[in-house]
């Protein structure tokens, strides 16, 4: 009785224009805004293929939002890169040329298992407060929901290492080209790391000891990519053509983007069944 | 007669319990003939000298070792799209030969690689491919042990090994590659000709190997599929126990979602 009420006062113009037509209202009458407007959309294959893609992007910026929100967690995965990258020369020497020969190398791995480590961020809050079940349960393919949370997780450690990693470099006594090598291969590797990551992060939500696991179970995967991405840096520094190597680690973030969002939506159902 | 019938853990536990004996007493036979054949028949080697009669295990073990896995993502596609149980419990069974033949081929190959190369390991691409693979069954046989609800680790244990299978050639070429771009010329495995009795030995090792895995695969997947019905009996007879408490916790699920 007081639904169509509110709906009234909620969108006044739009009502007005709209009380004649009968079945438009009866429509939205017992919906809530957002599935009015998905209801009115599949109506126009355009029209809807264009609000299924919204369900990659909302995904995307909430995800995004929330990691900026509690500011720690984007700041720690990169403070602990900066760490891991800085124990090396601790750890070998300071010798500038075996430094310099181990630096793409140091860098690749710090990002690995920085990666690594903000994996559970991907799933784990969502599925313990019940929200990523709802969306499962949401009109929008769980795929593209996954896929933008893929993304999100790649904004928020992947890019924000590339973008670190140079003032790594220098402290390695990397020049300009290797410099510049190593942010592309970064750029085009650590979105193939959150993909792959949340492929495993999916498979042992709520499971004992998960981070281990998660490890276990990925780091296989990543050789490709650090052979790939530390080759790359490499083959600059040696003076060997490092296109294959940046031109491979492209097919395989084409590659991952077509086929990981698949598996980790099958993933995630897995997981909640 | 139809083979579906036996893709039940029912109709296949009597079967498997057949064929046992039979891949038992093939794995004893082919491994006397293969042993004949490559420690008393096959001659000296002209290079390594006694010491090359360790590949008439090391090659088969890591024939099984790879071949053990493509099995796995094979049941694992069964297990998804089909939904078998059995081909989830073959999974389970195969992980623990596979990883048992992979260890033994990276064991026996640094055994090998002593004498030979006067190292027990190089990076080799060969023996860090394999070392992967190693890896990927211990990922697996950790996944499916650490999640207790057993559906659920069927199901992650198949998608994981499907998307491991799907990485496995990756994973061989880059580090193929990686291994050519950081290595000049390394030590090449079999760079002599190989005389024809030795290919032989090998062969009928393998057999042997092939047998031994099927007899070993079928004896612990009579006992997974024990295990589970066992198990299966119990959570029938606690069902009826726990379902008031299931739905009690239901309801203040739904009460916290009201007075959101």
């Amino acid at each position: 009785m007081i639904a169509p009420n509110s709906l009234f006062e909620a969108t006044p113009a739009a009502a007005q224009t709209d009380a004649p037509g009968a079945p438009r209202l009866e429509s939205s009458k017992g919906m809530p805004e957002q599935t009015g407007a998905f209801s009115d959309a599949s109506s126009d294959v355009v029209e809807q293929s264009r609000s299924l893609e919204r369900g990659f992007f909302v995904s995307t910026k909430r995800d995004t939002f929330l990691a900026f929100r509690s500011k720690g967690e984007v700041i720690q995965a990169l403070v602990f890169f900066v760490m891991v990258v800085s124990l090396f020369p601790l750890a070998i020497g300071a010798e500038t040329v075996l430094l310099k020969r181990i630096a793409p190398g140091v860098v690749w791995v710090a990002a690995l298992l920085s990666v690594l480590l903000t994996l559970p961020r991907l799933f784990a809050s969502d599925y313990l407060d019940g929200t990523l079940e709802q969306m499962l349960l949401s009109p929008f393919p769980l795929t593209l929901i996954v896929a933008g949370k893929m993304a999100a997780h790649w904004l928020t450690t992947g890019l924000p290492l590339a973008l670190i990693a140079p003032l790594l470099g220098l402290q390695f006594g990397l020049g300009g080209d290797e410099l510049a090598v190593l942010v592309i291969s970064l750029l085009l590797g650590t979105p193939i790391l959150s993909m792959l990551g949340a492929v495993g992060a999916a498979l042992t939500l709520g499971v004992r000891g998960g981070s281990v696991l998660v490890a276990l179970l990925i780091l296989p995967l990543y050789i490709p990519v650090l052979i790939f991405g530390a080759g790359a840096v490499e083959a600059v520094a040696s003076g060997i053509d490092y296109g294959a190597n940046l031109s491979l680690l492209g097919a395989g973030l084409l590659f991952g983007a077509l086929a990981t969002p698949f598996a980790v939506a099958a993933a995630v159902k897995i997981s909640l069944d | 007669m139809n083979l579906y019938k036996y893709a039940s853990p029912a109709t296949f536990y009597p079967l498997a319990g057949k064929l046992i004996p039979w891949f038992a007493a093939l794995a004893v036979v082919f491994g006397l003939i293969g042993l004949y054949l490559g420690l008393i028949v096959a001659p000296e080697d002209a290079q390594q000298g006694q010491v090359y009669r360790i590949i008439f295990i090391h090659v088969p073990t890591a024939w099984v070792g790879m071949v053990v896995y493509l099995v796995m993502a094979a049941y694992g596609v069964a297990a998804l799209t089909l939904k078998t149980r059995l081909s989830s419990m073959m999974m389970e069974a195969l992980a623990p030969t596979g990883a048992l033949f992979t260890a033994l081929a990276l064991l026996t190959g640094a055994l090998w690689g002593k004498p030979t190369w006067g190292t027990y390991w190089i990076w080799d691409a060969r023996m860090t491919s394999t070392l992967i693979l190693l890896f990927l069954y211990v990922g697996y046989i950790a996944l499916i042990h650490a999640i207790e609800d057993k559906k659920r680790a069927d199901k992650a244990g198949a998608l994981l090994v499907i998307v491991g299978s799907v990485n496995v050639p990756i994973i061989y070429f880059s580090v193929r590659w990686w291994n050519t771009l950081h290595q000049g010329a390394s030590v090449s495995v079999t760079g002599s000709k190989m005389a024809a009795v030795m290919a032989q030995g090998m062969l009928v090792m393998a057999l042997a190997c092939w047998m031994y895995a099927i007899a070993v695969v079928l004896v612990r997947v009579r006992a997974i599929i024990l295990e589970r019905q066992y198990k299966g009996a119990n959570d029938m007879v606690g069902l009826s126990m726990g379902a008031r408490g299931m739905a009690g916790t239901e309801m203040t699920g739904t009460e916290m979602m009201g007075t959101k």
